[in-house]
């Protein structure tokens, strides 16, 4: 059996901080701190989770936007992690991304056309200059805009338009995985519906893997495989969407679940109301770091951190809940 | 009567473009207590709606025609300094950003004491004492150390309950939330929407509720109105609209919305899209303003401008096709 496609193994990323204005570096914010999952060719992985959970982080190691403190990021058997600017180059072509804000990701004083012409030289892949004019142009059927569009500037297309773009130039690069970093957050209803159409045709079009980063459960839901959820740093429940969204283990996936407004006046919903918020990543608290918010921590909570242990045969929770005694072996 | 009642309410920005028709001819009435919701996209109205409320519009760029009622009397023709004494006493107003609302150089206890001792006439101690009370009402914990802290010692979530304690601190008639919990997470959207909900039971103001998320909508809205493009393009109670709409708009944009749990049962695989965008509002409409995406045109719309037609008890549409009476959508 092949390898996945990617692979990211206890990966954590700190980010030094000063005490105070001119003080010493002596303070870390615990950004991502032990991370592990794995993605499929053509499966959608999304991270979610509340802001400063570390789920953007997680997609900016994977594409080595900065050097990790430790893990590993593996694409196809290779490391990308500790892999040489040589080695780094051919693995970019293969991990591109879609950002939030189609208004501050593209280039204001490029053409389309340069846009999307752009990734193409940068990695060779046309053979011709015709080739590349039949591959911008074709880019732009990919993601249902005209063609005449291509010498138009940013300024002169709405945002859902402008998204479009930004996917059209991920994909010039022919990658496997697209990391979409609250891809369709930014979007107006009406437009999102469009966006995530499209990426989800693409992904079938192309066999792509995306991993997707977003805090919109519902959007996530209709999207996903699979779905991984952080709190501080860390993942609480990964598991395939079946079990996510209809039977959640975790304290905290029930919680986020059961916060989400329904569209449906008078529902019978009983909302879990988490305490207070969510503490800093500063001075993580002690034990398992949801405990000070959680409705059912006990002592254990406190002091011992919960691992990710399989409860089903793809489902991964780190909760003490219902887990077995220590020392007990079946 | 009403206690809010706007009449042909139109707000016109001047641009290099043209004259942008930002809202366009917009009626609606907010009822004591009631608490009625407007939704729409980016660039709908529905904010510049609410700022008009307020006459937050800076004029010129900005014009505003028609009538405000509230309370009997038209808000657009006071002076000034009478204007001055309602905003922030009987009408209130919490925005989205509570980190960019907030004055960042003063303690939330002074920018809480600010309007007492202004509109209720409080002087510092017993504005203090008041502060403190509308603290501990929005259930912010410690609220004799919070006073003395300035917003960026305090989280998003607590940011937004010190609005919310700033817009209540007078007990207003009419509160104005213009995308309150747009910028909040989702546990900390459900203790603010809870709080609100708690709230207005016990305060008993009347809300309008600007947003684009139907999911808050049905959770605390008892009416709405729906904006397209600078009209009201259907109004209906929350149960009514949810159940049945009319305008193709809402129905597209209820349908573009997927709903947690739906995707398990197998159900829809592919999200309703709304094609096209929204018209250039610096160019005058003939015609209905949603013809250019709605799945009904017909050369009337593009001819003639629908009116807001009952379509069902006490809920209305502009649109020439939308059935009428107790048709399920």
């Amino acid at each position: 059996m092949s390898p996945p496609l990617l692979q990211v193994n206890d990966l954590k990323k700190h980010f030094p901080v000063r005490a105070g204005l001119f003080g010493p570096r002596s303070e870390r914010v615990y950004a991502v701190d032990g991370v592990s999952f794995e993605i499929e060719r053509g499966e959608t992985l999304s991270l979610v989770g509340e802001s400063g959970c570390g789920k953007s982080t997680v997609g900016r190691a994977i594409l080595r936007l900065f050097d990790v403190t430790a893990g590993q990021v593996i694409l196809d058997g290779q490391r990308i992690d500790d892999a040489s600017p040589s080695a780094l180059r051919q693995m970019r072509r293969r991990v591109q991304v879609v950002f939030q804000d189609p208004f501050s990701s593209l280039n204001p004083r490029m053409r389309v056309r340069d846009i999307l012409a752009e990734p193409i030289r940068n990695f060779g892949l046309a053979k011709s200059a015709a080739d590349l004019d039949a591959r911008v142009a074709s880019l732009m059927d990919t993601v249902r805009l005209p063609r005449e569009a291509l010498n138009r500037r940013p300024h002169e297309f709405s945002g859902g338009q402008r998204q479009r773009i930004g996917i059209a130039r991920a994909l010039a690069a022919e990658p496997e995985l697209i990391v979409c970093d609250e891809a369709v957050s930014a979007l107006d209803v009406s437009v999102k519906a469009q966006i995530v159409n499209l990426l989800q045709d693409l992904q079938r079009e192309f066999g792509l893997a995306l991993l997707f980063i977003s805090h919109d459960l519902a959007i996530v839901e209709h999207m996903t495989h699979r779905v991984a959820v952080m709190y501080l740093g860390k993942i609480v429940e990964l598991a395939p969407k079946q079990e996510i969204f209809a039977a959640p283990s975790h304290p905290y996936t029930q919680a986020l679940l059961s916060a989400v407004p329904l569209p449906e006046p008078g529902a019978a919903r009983s909302p879990i109301i988490l305490r207070g918020d969510v503490p800093s990543p500063i001075n993580p608290p002690s034990g398992c770091r949801f405990h000070t918010r959680c409705p059912f921590a006990f002592d254990r909570c406190r002091i011992e951190e919960p691992q990710l242990r399989a409860t089903g045969s793809d489902q991964w929770v780190a909760c003490h809940l219902d887990e077995p005694p220590q020392g007990w072996r079946p | 009567m009403a206690l809010l009642e706007v009449e042909n309410l139109q707000t016109h920005f001047r641009t290099p473009g043209g004259i942008n028709r930002a809202v366009d001819g917009v009626s609606f009435h907010v009822n004591e207590g009631e608490t009625l919701a407007i939704v729409g996209e980016s660039g709908c109205g529905k904010s510049v709606t609410s700022m008009s409320l307020m006459r937050l519009i800076p004029e010129p760029p900005g014009r505003i025609a028609g009538a405000i009622r509230f309370a009997g009397r038209d808000l657009l023709q006071l002076p000034d300094r009478e204007m001055r004494a309602i905003r922030g006493n009987d009408i209130s107003m919490i925005f989205q950003e509570p980190m960019t609302s907030l004055n960042p150089v003063l303690t939330v206890g002074r920018q809480i004491r600010e309007t007492l001792m202004m509109h209720q006439g409080l002087d510092k101690q017993a504005a203090e004492v008041r502060a403190i009370e509308m603290l501990t009402l929005v259930g912010i914990p410690e609220p004799k150390r919070r006073v003395r802290e300035y917003p960026h010692q305090l989280s998003g979530g607590m940011r937004q309950r010190v609005m919310i304690a700033i817009a209540l601190a007078c007990n207003p008639k009419l509160l104005i939330a213009d995308e309150p919990t747009t910028a909040l997470d989702v546990t900390i959207q459900a203790q603010i929407l809870k709080l609100m909900l708690d709230l207005k039971r016990r305060v008993g103001a009347a809300i309008i509720l600007i947003t684009h998320d139907l999911g808050v909508v049905a959770e605390i809205a008892e009416r709405v109105m729906v904006m397209y493009a600078g009209r009201k393009v259907e109004e209906a109670s929350v149960a009514e609209l949810f159940r049945a709409p009319r305008h193709p708009y809402t129905q597209g944009l209820l349908g573009a919305v997927p709903r947690l749990g739906s995707s398990l049962s197998g159900a829809s695989k592919r999200l309703a899209e709304i094609p096209g965008q929204v018209p250039d509002l610096r160019k005058p409409i003939t015609g209905c303003v949603f013809a250019g995406r709605c799945p009904l045109v017909t050369d009337l719309c593009r001819q003639y401008a629908p009116g807001l037609e009952e379509k069902g008890p006490r809920h209305i549409a502009a649109c020439h096709y939308a059935a009428k009476g107790a048709v399920a959508a």
